[in-house]
């Protein structure tokens, strides 16, 4: 049994040793708690209408700063969303586009081919407007910070007055789970601040979950193909596992 | 060895033809097929013929996923996300690929640690053991520059650092440097030259592993009682004793593989690699890749830049001359009482520069860095030298039959028969 022991520390010891750091800033650990959220676990699915309604909401709040500049109206059809739902929203903004046999640029309606239209020509751009800082492109922000989905609803719910003793710096605000505390956005998001046609009432909890949930998507648009795949690849292979061990159990059967 | 055509007998005319021309088919049957091959392997033995496969998969998933990738640093980022979204299946290629990476260095360091602790390094194997380290180099060079190629914040902040150790070395450190990065910091001609040889570099590896299987098969393989086999009666033919064994445990890493591809993806990542690159910006930590993990403690456990830089590379280049340190006869570490501790000691130190490398640079871990990385060492340098001439091994079983099969008549060669040729 002892070789047994040694072949699963050297299988599973280098899988599991290294549990990944936990988001720390300046040697504090900020514990990010779990919320819940329709695509958990190795069955969960996006909830459309939550993601929908996050996308109304990255479209009249977030938008006004952040880009997401990986990302086509197009895509919104894998919300649910219909192609005249789509061209009618790609239709809101207008893009540059050109030149034109003139060689002039020119300004046009969004079609569902085209990107996100970007708040901001450039980064300097972006700065200046924001008081010197830069809104990040939330195309794969749920990917590229620790805790994920988690992490951004805490972010969106973690406003509030700083401790006694802490003081915040001019222009910025206190938020309990950003790295610091110290973040430059204020804070975004307030209760009655999106109207829903679906009649979901608009409380902070609810829109930070429905944002959390469209920048899920938007970061791991394949979460649901790829865990279907999984699904039906891992039981193939646990059934081809059976017959392999079988037919080795059968050749070796004269051998040992 | 006459000149003229080979005499084959493959019963297939079409092959037979070919065969006498160019024996491939007498090869791969004398190669594969009736090798002998001790017959008393444990599942450590699957791992050659798992990291063969890996290699392969990395090789077919990397020139797809070359095909949709642009090497410059403003587009690199988004090209690797156009994957993921809009090429037919590219998330699967990509991750694939990337866990394709963490899974070949579990695959390799498994068949390393298997090579340690049954000696398989030992006369007449060295060379086929050197041969080993220089595909684990390459395989790191290659992985490297891999992680470099999305163009993340880790991909640039891990290229400035470890391409930035080069710089340790006097006289010649600052050109190398250049020469790495292509000017005068990580640019594009950085990550130009990177792409060209992490394209490159895997075939390097092919031909590597070609001189290794060459090497395996001129000495045989080593086995769990490190005995060689004194005839027939300890070996079985590699086909279809092996392949049927190889076959499981493929589907099992298979499954591993899956798990991590379709559930956790991003699991073995780092998240800062989703931010695009930014030279004005620095990462709270800036980590390597976790199979990097074990090296990078190693060099920072030791505080001066010079010093760090050439232990790290002697913790690889120590296992060139491995098996000249190991003086002792006796390869398998089952009959070596005293040895087998000290290698065990030598993993549980391995593992915890792997967790100490993902830790910040502060105490306890740097300490704790330092007692296991001295220790990586010692095994080596102190401990394998002096067993060879203190340790008093076990007695060795007389043959591989008898320690497998017990002390009976030895019906081996009867149970290999049906697959000899007729």
């Amino acid at each position: 049994m002892f070789r047994t022991t040694l072949k699963a520390l050297a299988v599973l010891g280098s899988l599991v040793a290294f549990a990944p750091a936990p988001a720390s800033a300046a040697g504090e650990t900020i514990h990010i708690p779990d919320t819940r959220f329709s695509f958990d676990g190795i069955f969960g699915t996006y909830d459309r209408a939550s993601a929908q309604r996050g996308f109304q909401i990255y479209k009249e709040v977030c938008a006004n700063c952040h880009a997401m500049h990986l990302l086509s109206y197009r895509n919104l059809r894998a919300l649910g969303l219909t192609e005249a739902q789509v061209a009618a929203i790609a239709a809101t903004v207008q893009i540059q586009d050109g030149p034109n046999d003139e060689g002039q640029m020119f300004e046009r309606p969004g079609r569902p081919s085209d990107r996100f239209r970007s708040p901001f020509p450039n980064p300097q751009a972006a700065r200046a407007a924001n008081n010197g800082a830069l809104p990040p492109d939330l195309s794969v922000i749920a990917k590229a910070r620790e805790g994920g989905a988690d992490y951004l609803y805490a972010l969106l719910t973690g406003y509030g007055d700083p401790p006694a003793g802490v003081t915040v710096m001019e222009g910025m605000n206190y938020n309990r789970y950003f790295p610091g505390h110290q973040i430059a956005m204020a804070p975004p998001l307030s209760a009655g601040q999106v109207e829903f046609a679906d009649g979901t009432q608009s409380t902070l909890e609810n829109m930070s979950r429905d944002v959390a949930t469209f920048l899920q998507w938007a970061a791991e648009p394949e979460l649901e193909e790829r865990r279907a795949m999984g699904i039906k690849i891992i039981l193939f292979l646990t059934v081809l596992a059976g017959l392999a061990y079988a037919v080795k159990r059968k050749i070796w059967a004269n051998a040992h | 060895m006459s000149i003229g055509l080979h005499n084959s007998d493959i019963p297939n005319p079409v092959l037979r033809w070919i065969d006498q021309r160019m024996p491939v088919f007498t090869m791969m049957q004398k190669e594969y097929g009736s090798f002998p091959t001790p017959r008393n392997f444990n599942y450590f033995w699957n791992f050659g013929a798992l990291a063969m496969v890996n290699l392969v998969i990395m090789i077919a998933t990397g020139v797809f996923l070359a095909m949709h990738y642009t090497p410059h640093t403003s587009m690199a980022f988004d090209s690797v996300e156009r994957i993921m979204r809009d090429v037919n299946y590219g998330w699967l290629l990509r991750y694939v690929h990337a866990n394709g990476a963490s899974m070949f260095f579990i695959v390799v360091y498994v068949h390393i640690w298997r090579g340690m602790y049954y000696g398989s390094y030992k006369a007449p194997r060295e060379l086929l053991w050197m041969l080993g380290v220089v595909i684990f180099l390459l395989m790191m060079a290659t992985a490297f520059m891999g992680y470099v190629l999305p163009w993340g914040q880790m991909s640039f902040w891990g290229a400035t650092v470890i391409t930035n150790l080069f710089s340790a070395f006097p006289v010649v450190g600052e050109w190398i440097v250049q020469l790495l990065w292509g000017g005068f910091s990580v640019d594009n001609p950085t990550l130009n030259r990177f792409f060209a040889l992490h394209y490159l570099l895997p075939f390097v590896i092919v031909g590597v592993v070609f001189l290794h299987v060459v090497a395996l098969h001129i000495t045989g393989s080593n086995n769990p009682l490190g005995i060689e086999p004194k005839g027939p009666q300890d070996t079985l033919p590699f086909h279809p004793y092996y392949t049927a064994k190889d076959s499981f445990g493929l589907v099992i890493y298979f499954i591993v593989f899956a798990v991590l591809v379709f559930f956790a993806p991003n699991y073995l990542g780092h998240p800062d690699n989703y931010i695009p690159a930014n030279p004005l910006v620095t990462p709270a930590h800036i980590v390597p890749e976790w199979y990097f993990l074990p090296f990078y403690a190693i060099l920072r456990a030791v505080p001066d830049k010079l010093g760090g830089v050439l232990l790290m590379f002697g913790s690889i280049a120590v296992l060139f001359v491995l098996p000249w340190l190991d003086g002792s006869p006796v390869r398998s570490m089952r009959f070596r009482p005293i040895a087998r501790i000290a290698f065990l000691l030598w993993t549980v130190a391995f593992f915890v520069l792997l967790y100490c490398g993902g830790k910040p640079a502060e105490e306890p871990y740097v300490t704790i860095s330092r007692i296991a990385a001295a220790y990586y060492f010692a095994y080596f340098l102190v401990i394998l030298p002096l067993l060879a001439r203190l340790e008093k091994p076990l007695p060795l079983p007389e043959s591989i039959a008898r320690a497998v099969l017990g002390g009976g008549p030895l019906p081996g060669g009867a149970a290999a028969k049906p697959m000899e040729k007729a």
